[in-house]
């Protein structure tokens, strides 16, 4: 731990020197490599920092109040923000590596310096962040990330969907942010400069209406940073139009850091609360969840499905950590650990396979110019390695074994089934329901990206741009393939990683300081519902079970003959793109079955010859999905907005005598009210 | 041991569709093809050549390896004669569930490849099946594990051993229920899927295969038999496992292969009797059949996490 | 569901011993490779192709697969895909807008294959001959194992004309 402030200002300066760097090389290679450099030294150390903080289950911390007085700057490293700091790190490696090959084509185009100084800006407020041990500390540090991402977010300004995305990102991002001024406000009892330790005893002696309060508040401020429903409606948005390395490290870490600030207030400083307050997290992770894959499977934007999927993910990490809350509320500690450690493995394995496929997508963009999954296809021939990593992404987040997104919701199941042995009427009603939509959601994720991969890289091309794509640049390739690595290393791997987050999540908010040994072997298993699973087992018995049946077939002389030919079309002559089915045929059963929600709105224009109604020119067909929430909730309240300031806009009447009149009114009962504070 | 499950499952799953069709074949009057006909068959396709398209990708000449191999771990996962089974510490009913996803998953894709619009049809009619069908296989599994107190399936089956009981309770006849009508969606039998159509417009599984040929439909052809197996076997084994072995003893192991093969025989005649009763659905009435099953299951589940 | 089953069990089997042995009608062009024959002569999958018939085989053929015929009790059935198949039952003089198809039907199934080209149409185009819509009779464009002769030819001709493709017709008595 000695080690930890020399390392810490490497990270920094790793940053700055990027920042440096990016600001004067400019538009040429140079400035991209050395703000790629820069991002990948600091995140890079950043990872150091956090592995030696996971395993070595000591504290660090430093109070700068020379720095920013009066108050001055606290940091704190332990066991939660080292496991934070490996998230940021893993991405941050990959999508400053991906950025070399990426930004080369904004070059001339779009300002290098900016994308490259702001990249290291955000992990360095990144970083700050998770080291933050005091409210003015966290919440300058949350404001530089926001800023950073929302003018990393406006890259491609000459959008118009660019911007409307960015002032949709930077209103509710600061939305948000009123609400944490105020939750440490409250928390704080007044004093921003007061330390998480006087936070934490401050909150245990509070009364459970201020706790209730920051609950609130925290779980509006976090949820709109982390994209819960209702408050996710800026993510679709917002993640699209970015850069795509951006995209990948906005999906990846700085959703993240709203649960983060969940885990850190919820658990770490109230220490946990009432029943109905993981009841409430766990309903909102759970509809997230639902809400989320199914938006996503009616996209046919690639980037706005990855981005939708990010909304499903989060609602898994939140039913684990609103599981884990719930029963810690019980008593039921061995469960409540099992819950958080759920949902943190679940965080990291979002930030691996979302950033790579945000990246894959940014790939396939790259090369062919259009985020249209309609207008893609057969890129798997021209862009192998692309649409090999983006199978391993795909595979990950459709929880399929071994990969990562499989061990972390077989975690996240067994906490819910674990439910079973907590006697209350509420858990034996709920848990079966968030059961099955956990089980609902993972079943629609892989139709979704059985879709996503299917319809971008099989088949034939669809447009003329994506029979000419081309593979990435090497660069980009390596990246991906970082985090491809970390997704399998993270699936074969649960009985390494589970032990690691039960030492980040010891003593924390009435956890026990040791948690019991979730793992044998290479087995993990499970209190409360004994569940035993093996993950590198059972890839050993698959690439096992394939071998052998290779080795049987050839010793028992089977047929080995292969001969290419046209694909089967019924006889006729020729095969087209035409033939294929598209985005929105594929998942057109779905939005059937589903369309109580959907409420699809369909078009069709059909041009006639003017001579004669039965000669057809053209045809278009239009479909669209409505979005629920934003109809419901957000178009009322903008609406209501907008009638208000129409209001008030009366008070502008452009006549003097009006604003002088307005001027003495308000001095004189401004003058009233001091008299009668006296 | 570690293959005594995936050989005798892998013997057994075409003798139990040739069982199936000569039923069939007699409930319509006919003759019909001997039992032992899908064993022809595979040694058949075995020596055929393969014809692949120019538009498809290595993904479709990988993935009937990954269908058939996720198939046969499962079956050595599976409490199909010993309960626990060799590999049963590996994976619990999840890693069942999502290994059988895995198949899907590929296959699918595999549909996707050549470009065709049938094989388009088959993954996405299938990815819907998938997606509404696996969440009700876990669960109804769910609700028995939770009387077990394991998700592993050898703890299941050994509790229900213990507690002859719990065979009748309502949790295990909901689950029951369920399982079983999801049994038909996931092995795409009649009314979601008729096995033996020859109109594309109707086909589900078969959509997706109508490119492949050779040693790779034969792998692909066994791995959906085996995958009616694995659902008979569940539906068997975990419900009503009296006779299975809980010991390597050899008489036991073969009293278990006696009492599986009854078992599956007689699921195999319920199966048959049904698919002649009954007429296939409408694509579209097949999510309401199974938001039937999903909510049987979720009952199951309920009413298990309530100990009843 | 009674009333099903009770008339199942009153209407009993149906299927009839066939007098195969008399073959006048088949005429086998190029008989089969004995190892072939191992291969296909126990599980063998039919994919039917129409070359522009009138349907008048067609419905012979639909006939085959009744339960009095039974196609199935000799292992075996008609498939979609001709990449399923191992025969090609093929009837219809050949039109100039199926000689494609029909050739491309044919590369689509893999080896080893078998044609079976079934009425007079496919033999000699029959009552089509010289018609300016017609390409060829079907060895023409396709390379034919068996012929069976007749317009339409019965059930029991085409069936005689199947097992002779892999050689399993009974000897004549």
């Amino acid at each position: 731990m000695e080690l930890t402030p020399f390392l810490l200002g490497l990270m920094f300066s790793g940053y700055g020197l990027g920042a440096l760097g990016a600001l004067l090389g400019g538009e040429r290679a140079v400035g991209r490599w050395a703000a790629a450099l820069g991002v990948m030294s600091g995140a890079g150390i950043g990872t150091m920092l956090g592995l030696v903080a996971l395993t070595s289950r000591q504290h660090w911390s430093v109070g700068l109040p020379a720095l920013l007085p009066p108050i001055g700057l606290f940091l704190r490293l332990d066991g939660l923000s080292g496991f934070f700091l490996l998230v940021v790190g893993l991405v941050g490696v990959a999508a400053a590596l991906y950025s070399i090959g990426y930004t080369a084509h904004y070059a001339g185009r779009y300002a290098l310096r900016r994308l490259g100084a702001l990249l290291n800006l955000l992990l360095f407020a990144l970083g700050l962040q998770l080291l933050a041990d005091n409210a003015l500390t966290f919440l300058l540090s949350w404001e530089i990330m926001s800023l950073s991402a929302y003018l990393l977010v406006l890259t491609e300004h000459d959008q118009p969907e660019t911007v409307r995305a960015a002032v949709w990102y930077i209103v509710m991002t600061h939305a948000g942010f009123a609400a944490l001024v105020a939750m440490f406000l409250l928390l704080a009892g007044g004093d921003l400069g007061a330390s998480f330790s006087m936070m934490r005893v401050g909150a245990a002696s509070a009364s459970p209406e201020l706790r209730t309060a920051v609950f609130l508040l925290a779980l509006v401020g976090f949820g709109s940073k982390a994209g819960i429903v209702p408050l996710h409606v800026w993510l679709p948005l917002a993640h699209p139009v970015a850069p795509s390395h951006v995209s990948a490290l906005m999906s990846g870490v700085v959703i993240k850091m709203g649960i983060y600030g969940l885990v850190r207030v919820l658990l770490d400083l109230l220490g946990g609360g009432p029943a109905w307050w993981g009841g409430v997290v766990l309903a909102l992770g759970a509809v997230s969840a639902l809400l989320g894959v199914l938006y996503a499977l009616m996209e046919h934007d690639l980037k706005r499905l990855l981005a939708y999927h990010s909304v499903e993910n989060i609602g898994i990490i939140l039913i684990g950590i609103g599981a884990g809350l719930l029963f810690h509320s019980y008593g039921r500690m061995d469960l409540a650990a099992l819950g958080m450690i759920a949902g943190l493995y679940h965080t990291i394995n979002h930030a691996a396979f979302k950033g790579l496929l945000f990246l894959g997508a940014g790939s396939v963009l790259q090369a062919t110019h259009t985020r249209n999954m309609e207008e893609l296809g057969g890129l798997i021939k021209p862009m192998p390695w692309t649409a090999a990593w983006f199978l391993v992404g795909s595979a990950a987040i459709s929880a399929l074994p071994p990969l990562n997104g499989f061990a972390s919701e077989w975690l996240v199941f067994q906490t819910l089934l674990g439910g079973f042995s907590v006697p209350a009427l509420g858990v034996t009603l709920g848990m079966p329901v968030a059961v099955a939509m956990l089980a609902l959601t993972s079943g629609l994720a892989a139709a979704c990206f059985v879709k996503a991969f299917g319809i971008t890289f099989l088949a034939l091309p669809r447009s003329p741009e994506a029979a000419h794509a081309r593979e990435a640049p090497r660069t980009m390739l390596l990246g991906m393939g970082l985090l491809a690595l970390a997704c399998v290393a993270l699936g074969l791997a649960p009985f390494m990683v589970v032990p690691l987050l039960g030492d980040a999540l010891a003593g924390m908010g009435g956890l026990p300081t040791t948690l019991p040994a979730l793992t044998s072997g290479v087995t993990i298993q499970t209190p409360g519902l004994a569940g035993h699973m093996a993950a590198p087992l059972v890839a050993l018995a698959l690439a096992l079970t394939l071998g052998f049946t290779l080795l049987g077939m050839r010793v028992a002389g089977v047929n080995r003959a292969l001969r290419r030919s046209d694909a089967w079309g019924c006889g006729r002559i020729g095969q087209t793109a035409r033939m294929e089915y598209t985005a929105t045929s594929f998942a057109e059963p779905l939005r059937r079955i589903f369309a109580e929600l959907y409420r699809p709105r369909e078009d069709v224009t059909v041009d006639t010859h003017p001579d004669s109604r039965y000669f057809i020119q053209a045809m278009a067909y239009e479909s669209a999905v409505s979005q629920l929430i934003e109809r419901r909730l957000y178009e009322p309240l903008l609406r209501l907005v907008k009638f208000g300031s129409r209001q008030i806009r009366r008070l502008q009447s452009g006549s003097l005598h009006a604003y002088l009149l307005y001027m003495t009114v308000a001095l004189a009962v401004l003058v009233l009210v001091a008299q009668w504070s006296w | 041991m570690l293959i005594l499950q995936p050989a005798l499952a892998l013997a057994l799953a075409p003798g139990l569709v040739g069982l199936i069709r000569w039923l069939k074949a007699r409930l319509q009057s006919r003759r019909g093809p001997p039992p032992w006909q899908p064993y022809a068959e595979l040694r058949k396709l075995f020596g055929k050549e393969v014809v692949v398209a120019h538009s498809a990708s290595w993904l479709f000449r990988a993935a009937p390896y990954l269908v058939f191999a996720s198939a046969v771990v499962v079956t050595a996962i599976l409490p199909l004669v010993l309960a626990p089974g060799a590999l049963d510490g590996i994976g619990d009913l999840l890693v069942v569930v999502y290994l059988l996803l895995l198949g899907t998953f590929v296959l699918a894709l595999a549909g996707l490849d050549p470009g065709t619009a049938f094989g388009g049809m088959g993954a996405s009619r299938e990815m819907t099946v998938a997606a509404l069908a696996e969440p009700t296989v876990a669960l109804a599994i769910f609700g028995l594990a939770i009387g077990a107190g394991s998700t592993n399936l050898g703890q299941i089956v050994l509790q229900t051993l213990r507690t002859p009981i719990l065979a009748a309770s309502p949790s295990h006849l909901l689950a029951f229920a369920a399982l079983f009508i999801v049994m038909l969606a996931e092995a795409g039998r009649l009314p979601v899927d008729n096995p033996g159509t020859h109109l594309e417009l109707t086909m589900i599984h078969e959509a997706m295969i109508l490119e492949y040929s050779g040693r790779y439909l034969a792998l692909i052809e066994w791995a959906a038999w085996l995958k009616l197996l694995i659902f008979f076997t569940l539906l068997a084994n975990l419900f009503l496992p009296w006779g299975i072995a809980t010991t390597f003893a050899p008489g036991a192991l073969a009293l278990a292969c006696l009492a599986l093969v009854a078992k599956l025989a007689v699921l195999g005649v319920i199966l048959a009797i049904l698919e002649t009763r009954i007429a296939k659905l409408r694509l579209f009435r097949v999510p309401e059949l199974l938001a039937v099953s999903f909510v049987l299951g979720l009952l199951a589940v309920t009413a298990s996490f309530a100990r009843v | 569901m009674p009333t099903l089953f009770r008339k199942l069990l009153r209407t009993g089997m149906v299927t009839e011993a066939l007098p195969l042995e008399d073959a006048a009608t088949v005429e086998v062009v190029q008989a089969i490779n004995a190892r072939v024959q191992q291969l296909l002569g126990r599980a063998l999958a039919i994919r039917q192709v129409d070359a522009g018939s009138c349907n008048g085989c067609e419905l012979e053929i639909a006939a085959l697969t009744s339960p009095i015929y039974d196609l199935e009790r000799y292992g075996m059935h008609v498939v979609a895909s001709p990449r399923h198949a191992d025969l090609l039952l093929v009837t219809g003089p050949v039109t100039h807008n199926m000689r494609v198809p029909l050739r491309k039907t044919y590369e689509a199934t893999p080896d080893p294959k078998l044609v079976v080209a079934v009425g007079e149409c496919a033999r000699t185009c029959g009552v089509f001959a010289g018609s300016y819509a017609i390409a060829g009779s079907v060895d023409q464009i396709i390379p034919v194992d068996v012929f069976v002769a007749g317009c339409p030819p019965e059930p029991i001709d085409i069936l005689r004309g199947l097992l002779a493709a892999v050689d399993r017709l009974p000897a004549s008595r």
